[in-house]
């Protein structure tokens, strides 16, 4: 790892971690004073953070972090189909989705011998 | 998503802030998203155990950011050795959702003699799942003990994402590959179903489509600021797609 000394990981996680991802939530308090939640520059907002926050987890689906890297992409697609029909089956409960996707995961590498 | 907004205040009178604190706590208890916090963050502590981070560190993370996908994503591209400023990027960019979240709960919270910086740790705090559960739950409260409310929410919430990341982070040579990767994919999964109930628009739902297609094409065609790329233009393409729908109305 390219993290040396005791303290730069720690300025790395305050400004390339706290910093840009804080600096959205005190700008919604700026943002909500005053400002109607139907305006059309929020449905933009929300329209943009929509596509990136699904970017995001798309990725983490497709290009599999860690551990996750050892599940076959297949069964992480699959996995992710069962969780998002369980969702919409369970009159749309999360908790059925994120339970079935990750029941889902665990039979794929079970079924492969992992 | 059908989130109780109405602005009704209760008949019940307020109560002292520490009980409606301790209300808060006890919801976070029993939660449904205490249990996906918990898979979470295991999994987290125990990917930042595996790319050799501090736990300190990680735990300051669960702290300070409260967000799982932007954790992931500092975790993951600083072992990558990506740099920071790029790091920073991607997590700015994966945090913007924050911003339409925090606007959405704020009006929910505030009562009428609410000083602003009261409502500085309840935006710190707003993260999917306290989002949801204060969304769901304080309306239903006197508007004097919602702040309180939803800040003992949050610690619940926060302490158990807290504890899980230190029992990942140890338990990682422990645990079964299997589960961890299992436990893993419980952020995505929650965010993928999570989102779903609160696209209420087209351009949320063309956004929601956009997205999950995009990022990863983007990624796979090596294009840099993928996720940049995906909210800017796949955003602003879904936003147009309401805007044609509501001029064809």
């Amino acid at each position: 790892m390219s993290l040396l000394g005791d303290w730069w990981p720690y300025l790395i996680l305050i400004l390339a971690g706290f910093l840009p991802n804080e600096v959205w939530r005190m700008l919604g308090i700026v943002a909500s004073r005053g400002i109607d939640e139907e305006s059309e520059l929020i449905i933009w907002v929300r329209a943009v953070a929509t596509a990136i926050l699904t970017g995001v987890v798309s990725k983490i689906v497709v290009f599999a972090p860690g551990a996750l890297a050892t599940v076959p992409l297949a069964v992480r697609l699959a996995a992710a189909a069962a969780g998002m029909a369980a969702f919409f089956v369970m009159r749309r409960s999360v908790f059925a989705g994120v339970m079935t996707g990750m029941l889902a995961v665990l039979t794929g590498m079970w079924a492969r011998g992992g | 998503m059908s989130l109780p907004l109405s602005t009704a205040a209760s008949a019940r009178p307020p109560k002292p802030n520490a009980a409606a604190f301790a209300d808060g706590l006890r919801a976070a208890a029993g939660s449904v998203f205490m249990i996906v916090l918990v898979g979470s963050y295991i999994s987290i502590g125990a990917l930042a155990h595996d790319l050799g981070f501090p736990v300190v560190w990680v735990v300051l993370s669960t702290i300070l950011i409260w967000a799982a996908p932007a954790q992931v994503i500092l975790i993951t591209s600083l072992a990558a050795g990506t740099a920071p400023l790029e790091a920073g990027i991607a997590v700015g960019l994966s945090g913007m959702r924050l911003l339409p979240m925090v606007v959405a709960l704020l009006p929910v919270l505030r009562a009428a003699k609410t000083r602003a910086g009261a409502l500085i740790l309840p935006a710190h705090f707003t993260a999917v799942s306290m989002w949801i559960e204060s969304l769901r739950l304080a309306p239903a409260l006197p508007r004097e003990n919602r702040i309180a409310f939803a800040n003992g929410l949050a610690a619940g919430l926060v302490s158990g994402a807290v504890a899980s990341t230190i029992a990942g982070y140890y338990l990682a040579g422990v645990l079964p590959n299997a589960l961890v990767a299992a436990m893993l994919f419980l952020t995505p999964m929650s965010f993928l179903t999570s989102a779903v109930r609160s696209a209420q628009l087209l351009s949320d739902k063309a956004a929601y489509l956009i997205g999950i297609v995009m990022a990863p094409l983007l990624a796979y065609e090596q294009v840099g600021l993928d996720l940049l790329w995906t909210g800017l233009v796949g955003g602003t393409a879904a936003y147009g797609l309401h805007r044609l729908r509501e001029a064809l109305r």
